[in-house]
């Protein structure tokens, strides 16, 4: 018996560490955003290299948690849940990403009046990502807690809505080439979307909250 | 010649470990919380301790309803339960062992000319109402208490399953032990006045006659569970309730419970000496006690997902049954008698 609840600490320690490496990735983002609008390039690959890196090990991590689900047929009810909030976090992780890529390899010219304006669209996904993830461990141990978490990640997901439209109205108001406006509308919908991501799995969280009753 | 009499109560506890093992460990197994190995290990050595070390209050009731005192009417009488239970269970009808020996029982009073104790038999059919009934009220409390303690104790889901899996096998193996403890009366109780055994001592530990009756009648019943129930478990687990892990454990609990009060001695004696009533010891349906924790759990929810049509079937099924077996017990004792010129009562 002893053995078994070792693998069902072990197995809680690896779904928690999956989750802080969606936190983590979310920090180099964040920062790897920053760096960029600063000029900082050398430091902005630095951010682009450990976010990469942070994806694969997630992934594999994902990965060695749903065989193990399976092959010691844990939590049976709940199982396709677990392992589809598992997927769609990744997702989210992906998206930072490959976002932060696209910078590294597309390079845009981000206009300074709409500098501050991106460094708050990473900022508010961020946010967003944050409160997915505290709405995916509160799944596992609190599930009244899953509802607050749920309402953030909607109201951040809104504001990053709001504040894109803004880049997007400021972008194309400026008399600029018609191709580096969409350039920079192309990357204010590439930040957008990973609150977009962070809502998905908050949408699959609530049906996963109704269903995981006693 | 003994043998071959006991052969019917053989099949009968044969068919009642392949079907009522599976009120036991169905969703459990079906849901593949706990493996048929272990579900079939822990119920098999479970039902025969409690068969013989507690099996002997219900079929004292069941003796009280008729005595049956040649060990050819005790075998008819077991075979018409036996045929009973398997034809209807073949029809897909609602059916319990318990309400099928009673209805033998009386059918052989009927042939006998013996008087029926209407009172033994008022207790006996009160409980059959009871005992769904009560089932479903511990599966309210249970489920209540179960929210209650997973709402303010916060355990990871990973925890909580693991805690079911051996809440599983243990609440199991206290379900197989009430299970043996009641039914076995069921199985084996008609041959109780006409038992073929004497008492035995080994090494200090001394068994009655009955007691080693018992213990044929269990390792039929551990052998129904081993050879057939597992498909019967698979069905009860996938396609006739689809519960929750916590949810199969508070029905095999209340199950257990019910199935554990029918049958205490012990608490009838506490009950007794503290003035208390008492509860009948009387072997019940382990099938209808978890249609009724089932019943109760959807209550406890708001009343989602009750199904008035499975209540009528457990409802038809106290009159079906009986009946049934009453007749059938009546027709094979009139062929046996008068066939086979055996005494089929003294």
């Amino acid at each position: 018996m002893g053995i078994f609840f070792k693998k069902t600490r072990d197995l809680e320690n690896e779904i928690d560490l999956f989750l802080d490496m969606i936190v983590n990735g979310s920090l180099q983002f964040q920062k790897g955003i920053e760096y960029y609008l600063h000029d900082r390039k050398e430091e902005f690959e630095g951010s682009c290299r450990r976010l990469s890196e942070i994806e694969s090990q997630a992934d594999e991590l994902r990965r060695k948690v749903a065989r193990k689900l399976y092959v010691h047929t844990l939590i049976p009810d709940s199982r396709g849940d677990v392992l589809g909030l598992l997927e769609s976090s990744d997702k989210v992780l992906n998206q930072l990403e490959e976002t932060l890529s696209q910078f590294s390899v597309e390079f845009p010219e981000i206009i300074p009046e709409v500098r501050e304006l991106f460094q708050e669209l990473a900022d508010t996904a961020v946010l967003s990502v944050d409160s997915m993830v505290r709405g995916v461990r509160a799944y596992f141990r609190d599930l009244s807690a899953v509802r607050d978490y749920l309402g953030k990640v909607n109201y951040y997901e809104k504001e990053t809505d709001r504040i894109a439209e803004e880049i997007k109205r400021i972008v194309f108001r400026q008399d600029l080439r018609l191709s580096h406006k969409f350039h920079q509308r192309y990357f204010a919908l590439h930040i957008e979307a990973v609150a977009d991501e962070a809502e998905d799995v908050c949408d699959r969280l609530a049906i996963a909250c109704i269903k995981r009753d006693v | 010649m003994i043998w071959l009499f006991l052969l019917s109560g053989l099949f009968l506890g044969w068919s009642l470990g392949a079907n009522d093992a599976a009120n036991i460990f169905g969703t459990a197994v079906g849901s593949r919380m706990v493996r048929f190995r272990t579900a079939a290990i822990v119920s098999g050595i479970f039902v025969i301790l409690g068969a013989v070390i507690s099996g002997a209050g219900a079929s004292h009731t069941l003796g009280k309803l008729g005595e049956i005192n040649a060990i050819a009417g005790a075998s008819t009488v077991a075979l018409a339960a036996a045929v009973t239970v398997a034809w209807m269970t073949k029809a897909g009808l609602p059916v319990s062992t318990s309400q099928a020996i009673v209805g033998a029982i009386v059918g052989w009073n009927l042939f006998s000319g013996s008087p029926t104790d209407m009172g033994a038999l008022t207790k006996i059919v009160s409980t059959w109402v009871l005992c769904p009934v009560l089932a479903g009220l511990f599966a309210i409390v249970l489920y209540k208490a179960f929210k209650l303690f997973l709402g303010k104790n916060r355990l990871h889901l990973l925890e909580i399953d693991a805690y079911t899996r051996a809440a599983l096998i243990l609440v199991g193996a206290f379900g197989a032990y009430s299970l043996g403890a009641n039914n076995i009366a069921n199985v084996m109780g008609v041959f109780v006045p006409s038992s073929p055994f004497s008492d035995f001592s080994l090494s200090g530990f001394s068994f009655s006659g009955i007691q080693i009756l018992f213990l044929v009648g269990a390792i039929a019943i551990a052998v129904g569970i081993f050879t057939y129930s597992f498909k019967v478990m698979a069905t009860v687990g996938n396609e006739l309730f689809k519960l929750t892990p916590v949810m199969a454990l508070i029905v095999v609990l209340s199950e257990s419970l019910v199935l554990f009060l029918f049958a205490s001695r012990g608490l009838e004696s506490w009950l007794l000496s503290h003035g208390l009533p008492t509860i009948p010891l009387v072997p019940v349906s382990s099938s209808q006690a978890v249609i009724g924790a089932v019943v109760g759990i959807s209550l406890a929810r708001g009343g989602r997902g009750l199904d008035l049509k499975t209540l009528f079937r457990v409802g038809s099924g106290w009159v079906t049954t009986p009946a049934f077996s009453t007749l059938l017990a009546f027709i094979l004792l009139f062929i046996v008698q008068n066939v086979f010129e055996l005494a089929v009562h003294q």
